[in-house]
């Protein structure tokens, strides 16, 4: 008898499972912890109180990004600077403190290695195929995107992993979301993303895993992957696969925590066999026609709320579910937006490029694109560059990108979340409105009042060099 | 973390579809290092706006919150079930939960409860005039109005409500099957 054809999630499930408890909730074991400052503090302080220690610090990497300002970090003589909030500081110290006490290997703050937790992960090659990775975090879902079954976990379950090294899951439903087809001329992961999310809802991919397959994803590169997985979580699932293949080993091989010489073939060799069976069941299918995506922003305060740039605010009585039409209301509010205006004649005053979703060089690249012999549109109050981590920052000064979008006006920053989440000096004030390459859209979430409109690197970009939400076909010649 | 089985007092109709975790605490509490304080930042966008349900003082001390589909989505931060739990809340009632926030909540002692839609609805209905129970051994949530809606729950994470128990002591007990585990694959 043949084996019964599996997915690439069941496989990944079946390879962890350390024991089996009632009704299938399954111990599972960890092989990845990635660590940052806000969520950990009570964690550790949950250890030391109950006199645990860390099971395996070896498997795990802490790195700060949340709250840490993106302004300079060292002066002339390359001495660390202080950080203005207490709190932050104190956040920053505890973290430190902690690493230190428990023995965790650590990318210190003024490290070139620093980013964005879900950056560092994947270029350092500590995220692998076939591994359970977790964070706590929801964006975790991105690591996804290299065939890591990875997931965001609250801070009880960092302890809990900390300790133990293992978590306990019941077995998620699985989701097919197929995609075939080009991306046409313009569109990018993050347009496709955010399509997907207006199509099937915030809540849509709830109690799933979901796998992308299809030849728009065979095409697409681990940066696009990246972003793609990132926002999974938008669509209410805790993770987004990618089988890995071919781009996956490539974008891995010589990544300082990736394994080497005949580890490496050995490794490769079991990641090939990670891919979905022929025949495997999904419990739900979703299908888009790549060629059906255009440039997408959001219009509301969830990520659902999404229109194609060429389109108009939505008049909320056009949705039949009363819930819906009542939060719709709410949304254009909040967002002083007008049922039927067109989007591309909504004005912006801040433009933020950066957050886990678009901080790649692929992203830095795609914005400074359209930026290049440009300037920011005279309405433009702030527009902020900031790479997703140290290595990405040097690449893009490398290439002259920083020249680029300084030249044209932007600020060009330090790594870390910036601008994504309201808790480091880079904000958006009230009622003002962004272009943001973030993931949320949420109210207040990029500050107190901010009105948030998710866009892709190019559109960003699009946005700062006209002081509107613009069509980016209509700033470049295919 | 103590036990729970039953859970008697008025209920907060807040009734809001896509409650994120940024709305019920903003990141600008986030800095913490402890659990406990987090209670009076909670909701408070929702509190600024006029004639809110929050500080409506016949909801004084709630123990229940009534909300619409996908509550909890968005950012996986804990502090969002600690403010609910520093708040007083001991039952959240909503159509559907996030994945991260449901298993946030119970690990503070706070029972997520789905119930159908159409039961919701009356439940804030309801709300307005008198108090719920939440009875997590029936798995029964009623009102003195006649109301009774039956819920399912996972029956590890409900019988951690009712014993209260601490997960981390319960997994260490498997320290045997995680040794061989780590042996078996050469983690
Ligand atoms: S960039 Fe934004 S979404 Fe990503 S980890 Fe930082 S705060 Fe979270």
């Amino acid at each position: 008898m043949s084996p019964v054809p599996r997915t690439l999630y069941e496989k990944i499930w079946d390879a962890h499972v350390v024991t089996r408890g009632e009704d299938g909730t399954c111990l599972l074991y960890v092989d990845r912890h990635l660590v940052h400052e806000v969520t950990s503090p009570q964690a550790f302080e949950g250890l030391r109180a109950a006199g645990r220690r860390v099971r395996r610090p070896d498997l795990t990497l802490a790195v700060a990004d949340h709250n840490l300002p993106t302004t300079r970090r060292v002066d002339e003589k390359g001495r660390r600077l202080p950080i203005d909030d207490p709190e932050s500081a104190g956040q920053l110290a505890a973290l430190e403190a902690n690493v230190a006490e428990f023995g965790i290997p650590s990318i210190e703050a003024i490290a070139p290695e620093q980013g964005i937790v879900h950056v560092v992960g994947p270029e350092q090659g500590f995220t692998l195929p076939g591994t359970i990775l977790v964070c706590g975090d929801s964006h975790t879902a991105a690591h996804g995107a290299l065939g890591a079954l990875a997931f965001g976990i609250g801070t009880s379950e960092v302890e809990h992993v900390l300790a133990t090294q293992t978590l306990w899951m019941p077995r998620s439903r699985t989701m097919e979301v197929r995609v075939d087809g080009r991306l046409g001329f313009g569109v990018s992961a993050k347009d496709l993303i955010l399509f997907l999310i207006g199509r099937i809802g915030t809540a849509g991919g709830t109690g799933h895993v979901v796998e992308y397959r299809g030849d728009t994803f065979a095409d697409m590169s681990v940066e696009g992957r990246l972003t793609v997985a990132n926002m999974t979580i938008e669509a209410g699932a805790r993770s987004g696969l990618f089988a890995p293949d071919e781009a996956t080993f490539a974008y891995l091989k010589g990544r300082p925590m990736a394994p080497r010489g005949e580890a490496w073939d050995r490794a490769v060799a079991g990641w090939r066999g990670l891919a979905t069976d022929e025949g495997a069941h999904f419990d739900r299918s979703v299908r888009i026609d790549a060629s059906e995506v255009a440039p997408t922003v959001t219009w509301g305060t969830s990520p659902e709320d999404v229109a194609p740039i060429t389109g108009k605010v939505p008049e909320p009585d056009s949705f039949a579910d009363p819930a819906r039409r009542a939060a719709a209301r709410k949304a254009l509010d909040y967002m002083g937006l007008v049922p039927g205006q067109r989007l591309q004649d909504v004005a912006v005053e801040h433009i933020f490029i950066g957050s886990c979703t678009n901080s790649r060089i692929e992203d830095l690249r795609a914005a400074a694109e359209i930026v290049r012999g440009r300037r920011i549109d005279a309405r433009i109050k702030q527009a902020l560059v900031v790479p997703g981590s140290g290595l990405v920052k040097r690449q893009a000064e490398a290439e002259g990108l920083d020249r680029i979008f300084t030249e044209a006006g932007f600020d060009w920053r330090e790594p870390g979340c910036s601008a994504c989440l309201g808790m480091n000096p880079d904000k958006v004030p009230p009622q003002g409105r962004c272009a943001s390459t973030s993931n949320r859209n949420f109210v207040g979430r990029q500050g107190p009042g901010a009105r948030t409109h998710l866009v892709s690197p190019a559109m960003a970009a699009a946005a700062a060099v006209t002081g509107r939400l613009a069509d980016v076909r209509e700033l470049v010649k295919p | 973390m103590k036990a729970l089985k039953r859970i008697h007092g008025r209920a907060i109709p807040f009734g809001r579809r896509n409650v994120d975790t940024d709305l019920i605490i903003a990141a600008s509490h986030l800095k913490t290092v402890r659990r406990a304080g987090l209670g009076r930042h909670a909701f408070a966008a929702a509190r600024a706006e006029r004639g809110n349900v929050f500080d409506d003082p016949a909801f004084a001390g709630a123990p229940i919150l009534i909300a619409g589909e996908n509550f909890g989505c968005g950012s996986s931060r804990e502090h969002a079930a600690w403010a609910l739990a520093d708040m007083g809340i001991e039952a959240v009632i909503a159509p559907s939960f996030s994945d991260i926030f449901a298993g946030n909540a119970f690990r503070n002692g706070i029972a997520a409860i789905v119930l159908p839609r159409h039961a919701v609805d009356r439940l804030l209905d309801a709300a307005w005039r008198c108090p719920l129970t939440v009875d997590l051994e029936e798995m029964i949530v009623s009102s003195p109005l006649g109301h009774r809606f039956v819920f399912a729950m996972d029956p590890f994470r409900r019988r951690c409500l009712l014993e209260g128990c601490d997960e981390i002591a319960l997994t260490l007990s498997h320290e045997e099957a995680i040794r061989a585990y780590e042996e078996r694959t050469g983690t």
